[in-house]
């Protein structure tokens, strides 16, 4: 098993890891590390498609690194405003919780 | 098995383990503090994968500046959970069928990265073709800033626009005041010490950074993200403060590398061949021209997304 093959297999963890962060935790802000684990083995699955695409000379693919490098810096951007949002949130509705509306009914039973 | 493929196995295995423990922590600032040691670990997957540039993204901005982004943004909630927080997981059902869907996303795509050709297609041949025309000798660089150089103009634009929501989010009596905390507030020794004597070095990386983007690994996310955790250093220290959202210059030097990108972009028309191409013999220098823009604004964009919409009205 090469390198490569095995960051692809590490971006599919993370992808199913955040995935679950993102659906089961009810914290706005742990959904943004879900997130952002989701975004960082979409970008480990883009690094392994450029390794495979090393060719003249280069060990990698420039076009997907490039995308990803990109992708970096908006994900960023998107956390950046998707906290500012939870925070304003907090300060004008108090503590927040994205728990869905059937299992709080239970939680009160 | 050779000793490289064992500490790879051994990496793979550290960075599950710490991506995990940002899921399952139960509390959400031992969370976040996991996420920034997931993401330096996660930049020395990408040196294995031989993509140093984007290594370098990952550990400055991926980890370091998003870091401290969710470090201060859980530290204010930790504060405001005191009054009754709701962090109650739901039902063991539904977090069993959320797992074994994850699990099914999780395999289907590594089906998927077994099944990828090898080699496989590329456009390494071309990137490498019309590299001599650009004058750089990063390929990657120029990706960035000559073949899709319309992209990253976006992008710039998406950091912008990125502002201009947090800021939005300013409360009515605020508006017209500053993020952040004000200049002595919060004095620390340690810190202030820090804040002197790192910059220097610092603002020096992260130009060389810039410079050297042209041809090695580098370039001006890089080292714009470095000389942004400078200012950001000497901030947390009460040294600098944040300047009112009015200020001209702000806005000036936040919008100032999109409209460098986008006037030199236009300028092709009549110079060049078209939108976003470079006059032939001028492509290096124009690169050069719109990086050492591009660097101004990343490196004061970041720090004024991490600090947020304004809170205080600056005294006069």
């Amino acid at each position: 098993m090469t390198a490569a093959t095995l960051a692809g297999f590490i971006g599919s963890a993370l992808v199913g890891l955040g995935l679950y962060g993102l659906i089961t935790d009810p914290q706005p802000i742990r959904k943004i590390l879900g997130f952002n684990l989701i975004g960082s083995g979409v970008f480990l699955l883009f690094g392994i498609v450029a390794r495979k695409g090393a060719a003249a000379g280069f060990a990698a693919d420039p076009v997907p690194q490039a995308m990803v490098i990109t992708g970096i810096v908006v994900a960023f951007s998107a956390s950046a405003l998707a906290i500012a949002l939870v925070l304003r949130l907090y300060e004008v509705a108090g503590p927040v919780s994205l728990r869905s509306e059937h299992t709080s009914n239970k939680a009160e039973k | 098995m050779s000793i490289l493929q064992i500490l790879d196995i051994g990496l793979a295995g550290l960075v599950l383990a710490v991506a995990a423990w940002t899921v399952f922590a139960r509390d959400a600032f031992a969370a976040v503090v996991g996420f920034v040691a997931y993401g330096l670990l996660l930049s020395l997957v990408w040196v294995r994968l031989f993509a140093v540039d984007v290594a370098l993204t990952e550990a400055a901005i991926g980890s370091g500046v998003t870091g401290v982004l969710l470090i201060g943004a859980a530290g204010r909630l930790r504060k405001l959970e005191a009054s009754g927080g709701d962090d109650e997981l739901p039902g063991a059902s539904l977090r069993l069928f959320a797992a074994a869907l994850c699990i099914f996303v999780t395999l289907v795509l590594a089906g998927v990265v077994l099944s990828l050709p090898d080699p496989g297609p590329t456009l390494a041949p071309e990137a490498a073709r019309h590299l001599a025309e650009t004058g750089l000798g990063n390929p990657i660089t120029a990706v960035l800033l000559s073949y899709r150089s319309f992209d990253t103009m976006l992008e710039k634009v998406v950091l912008v626009l990125a502002v201009v929501g947090v800021w939005s989010l300013a409360a009515d009596q605020y508006w017209g005041g500053a993020a952040g905390n004000p200049r002595g507030a919060e004095p620390d020794g340690t810190r202030a010490l820090l804040a002197q004597v790192l910059p220097p070095l610092g603002i020096l990386i992260g130009i060389h950074m810039v410079w050297v983007g042209a041809d090695e690994p580098g370039g001006a996310f890089q080292g714009g993200a470095i000389l942004a955790a400078m200012w950001m250093i000497t901030m947390m220290a009460g040294l600098t403060e944040m300047p009112s959202i009015r200020s001209r210059l702000l806005r000036l030097v936040l919008v100032a590398g999109p409209a460098v990108f986008v006037a030199v972009g236009v300028a092709g028309v009549a110079f060049a061949s078209g939108v976003f191409a470079y006059p032939t013999g001028f492509a290096k220098p124009l690169i050069l021209f719109i990086e050492a823009f591009m660097t101004l604004s990343i490196a004061v964009t970041l720090p004024v997304l991490v600090a947020g919409p304004p809170k205080r009205l600056r005294q006069q």
